[in-house]
């Protein structure tokens, strides 16, 4: 790290005492001023910092509302409105928190939806990819044992609909599911351990996954919309004649994208944070109830696509493999995806019709996991489950050998 | 060339906004079907599934007049278990004397929740279940269906209590505001065996059996304070929050507004 200290500013007094002993001028000077990041990033190039940003807000947000949260079956409801109604500005941490969730898988699907579009899965950067997975598989996890801990009857069934998959594999699958929730159904053990898991134990994983993302991201770099190495093109100074410093070009770049984000966020948290039913279910807004089960059970929005995937299926067992699959399909991307270029920009109009069907379906089958599991419902659920395999288990042999556009030396760059 | 692409920049925020406000724009009209479940195709008769509450949380004098209603008609069995009447009376503007004279019942003091002074036993006796907690019926059921609820008592014999409900079939709760409104009947447009309810029927048209002491459009405002007091109740700091909202949007636009001029500055450089 302090190879080259030449370029690092003199400093005396307190700031030269400080960087003897802490490397401050250098980590600024690797990360920031003298990291340079492609200069053709576009709009969907905010996500990844807007992320962060989400994680922050849920961090925080969360902090505070676990002063005032009361874990257990008797109390977590009445808490919770405890929380909206006598905590001074508690109605803003909770939905802050329910937004913020929402907001998080808002941004991190259109985060990994630039990955498909300029390949940033692709080699040498698989790693990279593989902890961004890791980074989505906890977060699922938080987010569902977050959203059991309010206790509202939605939370219930959603965690006595999930967990119960686990009951589908064979032989362990019943202990198994006992051992996830310390009882014979879902009650108070139950609630205790997920608040634990969701308030220590998978931030840390979260938090320690998140950093192996950035590290693996800055050994070679963030690629960019034309899917060129910006570091294979370098000047007589040693510099990548495409990059540009982090700081201040991106930094401040990002400050804006973050400002749009927070501006759309603050109008869903202040104006609509029920979002229709969507962020907040009407459902939950009575307490857990074993008795009365809600009209139709459906998990958040977020998980929606796998929900549909899992329904589509008549035999559970059949249908909780496919969903397991469905996410497999996402983890071993990087080896499917044979394709020489990157970028959708370059790849043939094959590419692009599969990368739309993909989209499409994924949207769709969202749709569909909100809805009822009857009739035509079902039929199209199949038909975009089929889809979205056919996307991810044909893709060796539609990329393999593509007729692909010739990529350009240097970035295209049109305006910023 | 650098007028145009501070041009561009605007345009692309501009639409990155405009997205933002579409996206919330559905979610607001969504925010209405939500409550909604059926109720569409119906020609003629009474389309009560349409029935909009209509109500307006930011009018104090309603929510003042709902609060009596609510206490002179309902909080005798149904709680509202996580409002304190200090609140209330802090949120409606209702005086400390108003509150203590009129709205406390004896014996309660005004930090005290708003709990029903029905013995439980005794209702679980007569109406087979326990009156619900009333402190979140607007969000769990939605405004409408309150509204629809408090106008849909009918006369049928069947039932024990001699009346049934449109909003909810079988009801245990008898038709208590039915001196204030009078007692209907539902004519249903195919009469089916006329035994158990009206699930999926359609209302012809109603038979007025008596008057109430109220006319119908005084009814009708009764109902609407009823249900916007509850929506309030539902979600008390609803007005403070939309209230503040503003401010931090206004704030968040100014903050972008200048975060992109200072991008604008460093990237003209970048070619």
């Amino acid at each position: 790290m302090a190879a080259n200290d030449e370029s690092l500013p003199v400093r005396t007094g307190f700031l030269g005492w400080l960087n003897k002993r802490l490397p401050v001028d250098a980590f600024v000077r690797d990360q920031l001023t003298g990291y340079f990041a492609p200069k053709n990033f576009n709009f969907w190039y905010f996500f990844g910092v807007l992320s962060l940003v989400a994680l922050v807000i849920q961090l925080v947000s969360g902090i505070f509302l676990t002063m005032h949260y009361k874990v257990g079956e008797a109390t977590s409801f009445d808490s919770v409105e405890y929380i909206m109604r006598e905590v001074p500005f508690g109605w803003f941490l909770r939905y802050m928190h329910s937004t913020g969730a929402s907001a998080f898988f808002i941004v991190v699907y259109l985060h990994m939806f630039r990955a498909f579009l300029y390949g940033s899965y692709k080699a040498p950067r698989e790693l990279l990819w593989l902890f961004g997975m890791f980074v989505y598989l906890a977060l699922m996890a938080e987010a569902f044992m977050g959203y059991v801990l309010p206790w509202g009857n939605m939370s219930y069934w959603g965690a006595q609909v999930i967990v119960n998959l686990f009951g589908t594999i064979p032989v362990i699958g019943p202990g198994l599911v006992e051992w996830i929730r310390g009882d014979y159904g879902i009650a108070d053990a139950t609630l205790g351990r997920f608040f634990s898991l969701h308030v220590v134990a998978v931030p840390l994983v979260l938090l320690l996954l998140v950093a192996l993302h950035l590290v693996a991201l800055r050994q070679n770099g963030s690629n960019n919309p034309d899917g060129i190495e910006i570091k294979e093109k370098k000047g007589s100074d040693g510099k990548p004649l495409d990059g540009i410093p982090f700081h201040p070009y991106y930094t401040l770049k990002d400050l804006v994208g973050v400002g749009v984000f927070l501006i759309g966020f603050a109008i869903v948290l202040f104006f609509v944070p029920t979002f229709g039913g969507l962020f907040l279910e009407a459902p939950n807004f009575e307490v857990a109830n074993p008795l009365s089960t809600p009209e139709h059970i459906a998990p958040v929005w977020y998980f929606t696509p796998f929900y549909a995937i899992l329904r589509a299926v008549p035999d559970q067992r059949m249908g909780a493999l496919l969903m397991a699959l469905s996410l497999v399909c996402f983890i071993v991307l990087p080896w499917l995806d044979r394709s020489r270029v990157k970028s959708t920009r370059y790849r043939p109009l094959r590419w692009k019709v599969w990368l739309t069907v993909f989209a499409v379906s994924f949207v769709a089958l969202g749709y569909l996991g909100l809805k009822p599991a009857d009739g035509l419902y079902v039929l199209l659920a199949r038909i975009f489950s089929a889809l979205y395999f056919a996307f991810f288990i044909l893709m060796p042999f539609y990329t393999r050998g593509e007729s692909t556009a010739r990529v350009p030396e240097r970035v295209t760059i049109s305006s910023h | 060339m650098r007028v145009r692409s501070m041009n561009t920049g605007f345009f692309r925020m501009g639409i990155a906004l405009l997205a933002a406000c579409a996206f919330v724009g559905a979610a607001v009209a969504a925010e209405g079907a939500a409550v909604e479940t059926a109720g569409e195709g119906h020609e003629s008769g009474v389309d009560w599934q349409a029935w909009k509450a209509g109500n307006d949380v930011r009018s104090t004098a309603s929510l003042q007049r709902g609060a009596a209603n609510y206490v002179n008609y309902c909080s005798g069995c149904h709680s509202l278990k996580y409002v304190r009447w200090s609140r209330l009376a802090t949120d409606l503007e209702i005086p400390d004397k108003v509150l203590r004279e009129q709205l406390l019942p004896p014996g309660a003091k005004s930090a005290d929740y708003i709990v029903a002074s029905f013995p439980r036993a005794d209702a679980e006796n007569w109406f087979g279940k326990l009156p619900p907690d009333l402190s979140l019926v607007a969000r769990s059921r939605g405004t409408n269906w309150v509204y629809r609820f408090l106008k849909g008592f009918y006369v049928d014999p069947s039932k024990p209590t001699g009346t049934n409900n449109l909003a909810l079939d079988g009801a245990s709760m008898p038709a208590v505001l039915s001196d204030l409104e009078g007692v209907k009947a539902a004519v249903f447009a195919e009469e089916g065996s006329g035994e158990s309810g009206h699930a999926g029927r359609h209302v012809e048209r109603f038979e007025v059996l008596s008057q109430g002491r109220l006319s119908p459009a005084e009814y009708d405002t009764f109902v609407r304070d009823i249900v916007n007091f509850l929506d309030y109740a539902s979600d008390p700091s609803q007005v403070q929050r939309r209230a503040i909202g503003i401010w931090v949007v206004l704030f968040l636009l100014v903050f972008t507004a200048f975060a992109w001029m200072l991008k604008t500055e460093y990237w003209k450089d970048v070619h």
